[in-house]
């Protein structure tokens, strides 16, 4: 059955999907056309006018983001009016673009500058006033520098489409319209919850994290400093990506090898206090589960999520778990227990970790999460900021050897390093739920239902005739969803694992920029097959876990697990 | 159009007018925003940050979302106007007869801009695209009274009449 | 101007099918609430004229129709426009003449009489005679003029003309409105009521023929046949687009949709055009009527009327008519038991030209930001809420009524080969006689500016007419033979647009024209495309550094300004080529068409930094006459740079390095000593 419509493309004919936008039809036949407010997956904006194409029979040139395809259309990309019309649209966007591109977080991948390579824009046309905005440092994650922002929206629907936050918005109308939070006030009192999707899709240095790369470096060339580094689970398979190479390739030796040769006295595993985590809430599960505590029980590891929880839905608090994150918890652990084994002072340790996300730089600095007024996490840098580190020391993760992490708090299972994919944290907590239950392990290790990057995902675990409804959400506009049907009733689990972005960290705020899903199923890929060839696949066998509960916790939930891992949340009073 | 940083900080006041209205639109979705905006307005005479806030709540909207769509339209202010409100139309007819230098004479008279309310808060003023009455260009409008063919020298007249009421009012109230 | 009216005949058939008032009641036997018939027999103050039978509706009408009248009828055009120019006055002066006379009169606030410079308007009918019209009546000028009437004299100062009613005395020596320039060219159809009825009532809306057609149309004819109607006579969008309006109904017809939505446009947002304001303040019911109509024909069970905050009256008349037609039984659930529901609803706009915009439009009734959405989709096929949904402009529905009572044929009879029917121009600027105007299509612009409009005041020579707002173009006086059509118009670089005309002189200057409709519209874009957004800004800027002074320059202004210049015709077609909305795609057209019409004034303002038409104040040389300076002091007081020096009783001088060109002392100076060139 043919439904498909037949278009000519630049003098080739090309068949089409029925009701399929142009531009849909012309990236499948892989023809380039560029796109700055394109979102996949949400209907097009039509603002920027990058994306117009020459059709014969049309007064003006066509957006082929919006404008479906039809039968017999004749179209032509690069037609000179449409090559002009770009141009222009490029040079309209440069006349009121600061001109520090030398100086830009973003000049090695900011869309603008490409575009103007690729259409050849040389000179400054149009040399007239520019806006003028104040930069907004406030947050402990983001910088916002409006002057660079070229209104495309796309942060504006990534925040309240995707991540129904709505934080940000358009204000004003014209020329004078800038995107800023409610009243323009800075973003640190505003709704956001720091995840950095929108550093994501912002096509310039508009949005960037903020750095901390200057701490850690003043850290590491300090000699009394003793400088200690985790990298989460989702870092290993993503940071070759910045080097060069392909997406899922897996660096863990390499990156271990680099992080020592810029000076860091140990490098820990993420992936380690990840099992901590399951250990400690797979106890809280079953043990809500046994004594009718409050269901479901909400995972905490996202430090998005749980300011989502503290905004919007603070009668679900009492549904998170106490656990604190596998970030938190390798920090506390480094300065109260590493720190007495090793006989240092925790005021000389600098703990740095690694992350995909942005919303840790805020966990980190989070009050409540200090123990006895030392903070667990002192500094937290995101993929993009490690790489950079890498290459201003000019190390090459191509010529490195591959070394070994640091023990014991390197040593991990897969089900820890499963924590970097949606549903991973729910697979982990599962093995090792089942085990606690049943003192068996589970016959198939994999849950299928729980992997992919589908946004909701749910599941009923049968354990020994116990019957536990999961769901697994990533991309919180979901988790709106999920959390609105269960106030009204019309849903119930047991136990909800929620990721902020959508795909689990491995597509967090803080790694390589855009949304290439390919990049990201390849990231997942590379977790999955780590799972698949390793031994230790739960978090109850991983013996550094075991020997950390034997000498020092005692059990999971124990007084001095509740101490240095456990954490309290409140309600949060902002403008929502 | 930003709102005083002292204003950030703090509970929000009592805003009896905007609960009266927003009693009046019980389950009002996204579509009542402008109208009941319009009336906030109306009633006290610009949209307050409490105000905004509280229609946000009422609506389930967020409140950058609020605060995005009164920037977008004209209409909306975030400061009190003067006692006496000027608009200066600014359409074609009036531009072509001479609405220029009416408003720089104004401007100038006032010594305040567009968009401002004078430090005695007796007069603000606002340019609008067209007030309709083409037939009288240039034209302005205080407070609902209509002052058409307008010359630069009639400026200060028409404003003086309101000052010397005001000084009347002021010496009224002194005896 | 007014059709000729038959004396009334109770036993003529003829006068059935003229005005078919006995068919409203025929075609509902029974049920058709008849308020109207208690109303008026509650009205204290209609006297039983002889031979009118208070229980016969033609006999109701032809009163209410006012063709005989007992006592005087006073009409006081008390429009927005009426107000501006003081017709409160004249009103306040009238009623206490006649209180104070003791003089028993009727005293109406009636819509635009079309006039607007000859406002305050004032019309007086005596029973027996003719309706006299009166031009300039401010408050002062009543008594004078209300003496002389009573005393059965034509006050001939404020004399306009006399209306033309047959059966009527005629006053002696006085010419007939339908002679007058303004007045006599002019086909008065969407206009019919404007001016001759009360807009508070119904009553004189039904009347004169008003809801017939409603009536008729959910009685006789299915949406289908209303749409074919409606597309065979021709009627193309009012607001600008053109688009044939039947057409349009059709698509929206034929989508299926549990909910359709009317809306009507009376956004109004042109600078320089009050066609639909005028409509609504003085025939409120014949939008509504048509706007039901229109309804029925997609239908929608819930209509819009989207009217800019800046227009009260015409709010305030919309309110009334509406509660009234409810009260009436032409809106609400099952109207008239036809099974046509329907319910109109006030939407106000928010300060936003764009919202002007169809899809701007619906993002704001939506409760959003009022930036339009790509198309497709389109409005008709989805809208308001995702639902079907037709968007109007007023006088394209205030068309509908009559095209259904006098037959599509009759409109598709005049006009022109593609614009047929009649056009409103809300005509201003430099000529003599501004306002109101309904010309048959094809019309020359000659006819309108120089016939009706009487021409150029003060000597002046004709330097062109603006058409269609910041979207539209100028016409030269080469072209100014060329006819009102749609189609025509854009040959010369203009448009229709909605109606707005304005009159340019030799003391206009053409690039101070774009530069202002490229303000506007950069103070209007929405923002969400980047060839308006900011395509129209540098745009802007380019046009200001020409009518910049050289010495409000920077060093490299002038190499900017060149480049400018090369810029400008290129940045205007992307910007037509690529914007997302018809406020960008016609942005450009302002300095298209001048640069078109009138480059030299272009070069003159580049290469010899000099301003013909003598209006950039900053392109001038100020300098004082010795001769009528007296040395007041006023100006180099104002003076915002210090720039002008002298002694007091001395004659001043202005120093050429300090000015600035503001133009502050040629505003201030009372003797007209200052002199610019």
């Amino acid at each position: 059955m043919n439904n498909g419509i037949n278009i000519e493309v630049n003098g080739k004919k090309l068949e089409a999907k029925e009701g399929e936008t142009i531009l849909s039809a012309l990236k499948r036949s892989g023809i380039n056309v560029p796109t700055l407010c394109h979102m996949e997956g949400l209907k097009p904006s039509g603002a920027c006018r990058i994306c117009v194409v020459d059709v014969e029979g049309f007064p003006n040139l066509v957006p082929s983001c919006s404008y479906p395809v039809a039968k017999d259309m004749k179209i032509k990309t690069h037609s000179p009016r449409a090559v002009q019309a770009r141009k222009t649209i490029i040079e309209l966007l440069c006349a009121n673009h600061p001109d520090d591109c030398l100086y830009c977080e973003r000049n090695d991948n900011c869309d603008l500058s490409r575009l103007a390579v690729e259409y050849g824009v040389r000179q400054r046309r149009y040399a007239g006033e520019r806006n003028r905005f104040p930069l907004d440092v406030s947050s402990p994650s983001l910088v916002r520098d409006p002057e660079k922002c070229i209104l495309c929206g796309k942060c504006v629907r990534v925040c309240e489409e995707v991540q129904g936050v709505a934080a940000i918005d358009f204000i004003r109308r014209g020329s004078r319209t800038t995107v800023g939070c409610a009243f323009e006030q800075n973003l640190n009192v505003s709704s956001c919850i720091n995840c950095g999707q929108c550093i994501m899709v912002c096509p310039t240095g508009a949005l960037r994290e903020k750095s901390h790369l200057k701490e850690v470096i003043e850290a590491l060339n300090n000699p009394e400093k003793f400088v200690i580094v985790q990298h989460a689970p989702s870092i290993s398979v993503t940071l070759a990506e910045e080097f060069g190479m392909s997406a899922g390739y897996d660096v863990a030796g390499t990156m271990t090898a680099a992080l020592r040769r810029l000076g860091f006295d140990r490098v820990f595993d993420t992936s380690f206090s990840a099992d901590l985590t399951i250990m400690e809430e797979a106890s809280e599960l079953v043990h809500r589960i046994q004594t009718g505590g409050t269901l479901p029980l909400l995972t905490s590891c996202s430090p998005g999520w749980v300011k989502f929880v503290e905004e919007f839905y603070p009668d679900f608090i009492g549904n998170l778990s106490s656990c604190k994150s596998p970030q938190q918890m390798l920090g506390a652990i480094i300065k109260h227990v590493f720190a007495k084994n090793e006989g240092i002072d925790p005021k000389n340790i600098f703990s740095v970790s690694i992350m995909p996300c942005t919303a840790k730089k805020f966990e980190a600095k989070r009050p409540e999460l200090g123990v006895d007024g030392i903070s667990d996490i002192d500094a937290v840098l995101t993929t993009r900021e490690l790489a950079r580190l890498i290459k201003q020391y000019g190390l090459d993760l191509n010529v490195l050897e591959p070394e070994a992490p640091d023990t014991p708090f390197g040593t991990r299972s897969t089900a820890g390093k499963l924590f970097g994919a949606t549903g991973g944290v729910m697979e982990a907590a599962v093995r090792t739920a089942h085990y606690f239950i049943t003192g068996k392990e589970l016959d198939n290790l994999r849950i299928q239902p729980l992997r992919g990057l589908s946004g909701i995902k749910e599941a009923k675990i049968n354990i020994e005739g116990l019957e536990i409804k999961v769901a697994v959400v990533s991309g919180l506009g979901n988790a709106r969803a999920l959390l609105d049907d269960i106030r009204a009733g019309k849903r119930d689990y047991h136990f909800i694992e929620v990721m902020t972005c959508p795909g689990g960290c491995i597509a967090g705020g803080g790694q390589p920029h855009g949304t290439n899903l390919d990049a990201v199923r390849a990231r997942m890929q590379a977790l999955y097959n780590i799972d698949q060839r390793e031994t230790v696949r739960a978090s109850h066998n991983n013996t550094m876990v075991q020997q950390l509960y034997e000498k020092f916790l005692e059990k999971p939930l124990s007084e001095k697990s509740h101490h240095l891992l456990h954490t309290h949340y409140s309600k949060r009073e902002v403008l929502v | 159009m930003t709102v005083n940083s002292s204003q950030i900080s703090g509970p929000i006041s009592q805003t009896p007018n905007v609960d009266l209205i927003l009693g009046k639109y019980v389950d009002a979705h996204r579509d009542k925003l402008i109208p009941i905006l319009q009336e906030v307005q109306e009633m006290d005479g610009y949209l307050s940050r409490d105000a905004v806030i509280k229609i946000g709540k009422h609506l389930k909207l967020p409140t950058g979302k609020i605060y995005g769509v009164a920037t977008f339209y004209n209409q909306f202010r975030f400061q009190s106007i003067g006692k006496y409100h000027i608009l200066i139309c600014r359409g074609t007819a009036c531009h072509v007869k001479g609405s220029a230098a009416v408003l720089k004479a104004l401007q100038r008279e006032l010594k305040i801009e567009a968009g401002q309310t004078t430090r005695d808060g007796l007069f603000s003023l606002e340019v609008v695209a067209c007030i309709g009455a083409c037939g009288l260009a240039p034209v302005i409008n205080v407070n609902g009274e209509f002052y058409g063919n307008l010359t630069v020298d009639k400026i200060p007249k028409i404003l003086n009449q309101y000052r010397n009421k005001e000084k009347e009012n002021k010496d009224g109230k002194n005896n | 101007m007014e059709k000729t009216i038959d004396t009334p005949n109770q036993d003529s058939k003829e006068q059935e099918s003229h005005h078919g008032n006995k068919n409203i009641l025929g075609f509902v036997p029974g049920k058709f609430k008849n308020p109207l018939m208690d109303r008026i027999r509650k009205n204290s103050l209609f006297v039983s004229i002889p031979g009118i039978d208070m229980d016969d509706p033609l006999s109701l009408f032809s009163a209410l129709r006012r063709e005989k009248v007992s006592r005087p009828v006073i009409y006081i055009g008390a429009g927005t426009c009426g107000l501006g120019a003081g017709a409160g006055k004249t009103l306040q002066a009238v009623r206490s003449y006649l209180d104070e006379k003791k003089i028993e009169a009727e005293v109406l606030e009636v819509g635009c009489i079309g006039l607007c410079s000859a406002e305050p308007l004032m019309e007086v009918q005596l029973p027996g005679k003719c309706r006299l019209s009166f031009q300039y009546v401010t408050g002062e000028k009543v008594k004078g003029l209300l003496d002389a009437l009573f005393a059965g004299n034509v006050p001939y100062e404020n004399l306009l003309g006399q209306h033309r009613q047959a059966g009527m005395e005629a006053w002696p020596k006085t010419p007939f409105l339908d002679e007058h320039p303004f007045f006599g060219p002019q086909t008065r159809w969407v206009l019919a009521n404007c001016g001759i009825i009360d807009p508070t009532s119904i009553d004189e809306y039904i009347a004169h023929g008003g809801y017939q057609a409603f009536v008729k149309t959910i009685y006789s004819l299915t949406p289908a046949e209303l749409c074919d109607t409606v597309e065979k006579s021709g009627l193309r969008g009012r607001g600008g687009g053109g688009f044939p309006t039947g057409k349009k109904w059709k698509f929206a017809l034929n989508t299926p949709s549990d909910r359709k939505y009317m809306v009507c446009n009376a956004d109004e947002g042109d600078p320089g055009a009050f066609m639909d304001r005028a409509v609504i303040e003085g025939d409120p019911h014949r939008v509504l009527e048509g706007l039901a109509i229109a309804a029925y024909g997609i239908g929608a069970s819930r209509a819009y009327i989207y009217i800019r905050a800046e227009y009260p009256l015409a709010i305030e008349r919309l309110k009334i008519a509406i509660a009234q037609a409810k009260e009436y039984g032409f809106l609400g659930e099952n109207i008239l038991d036809s099974g046509f529901s329907l319910e109109v609803l006030i939407k106000q706009g928010a300060g936003a030209f764009v919202c002007g915009e169809e899809t701007a439009l619906m993002q704001s009734i939506e409760g959003k930001r009022g930036m339009p959405r790509p198309r497709p989709p389109f409005p008709a096929v989805s809208g308001l809420f995702g639902k079907p949904t037709v968007i109007n402009n007023v006088e394209t529905l205030a068309n509908i009524p009559s095209i259904l009572d006098r037959g599509p044929e009759a409109f598709n009879s005049i006009g022109t080969k593609n614009s047929k029917g009649t056009k409103v121009f809300a005509l201003s600027g430099k000529v003599s006689r501004t306002g109101l105007v309904e010309v048959k299509m094809g019309t020359t612009v000659k006819e309108i500016v120089f016939d009706i409009g009487g021409g150029i005041p003060g000597g002046l020579q004709f330097k062109g007419v603006q058409i269609g707002g910041p979207s539209g173009g100028c016409i030269p006086q080469s072209h100014i033979l060329i006819e009102v059509d749609y189609e025509s118009l854009k040959t010369v670089g203009a448009m229709m647009g909605s109606g707005g005309l304005v009159v340019m002189d030799e003391k206009t200057c053409m690039v101070d024209i774009a530069k202002f409709f490229m303000d506007f519209i950069q103070r209007e874009s929405c923002g969400k495309c980047i060839p308006c957004r900011e395509g129209t800004r540098r745009m802007l800027e380019i046009l200001q550094a020409i009518t910049r002074s050289r010495r409000n320059e920077n060093k490299f202004d002038t190499l900017e300004r060149f480049k400018g210049i090369l810029n400008l015709e290129q940045l205007a077609s992307v910007i037509k080529d690529t914007s997302l909305c018809g406020l960008g795609q016609s942005a450009p057209n302002p300095v298209l068409s001048t640069l078109k019409w009138f480059r030299d004034e272009y070069e003159a303002h580049i290469f010899e930094r000099r301003c013909p038409a003598g209006a950039c104040t900053e392109l001038l040389n100020y300098s004082i006459d010795t001769a009528k300076c007296t040395g007041c002091t006023a100006c180099s007081r104002k003076c915002p740079t210090q720039a002008i020096i002298g002694n007091p009783k001395t004659p001043h001088y202005i120093i050429p390095g300090k000015c600035i060109g503001c133009g502050t002392c040629v505003d201030t100076c009372r003797f007209d000593a200052v002199v610019a060139a």
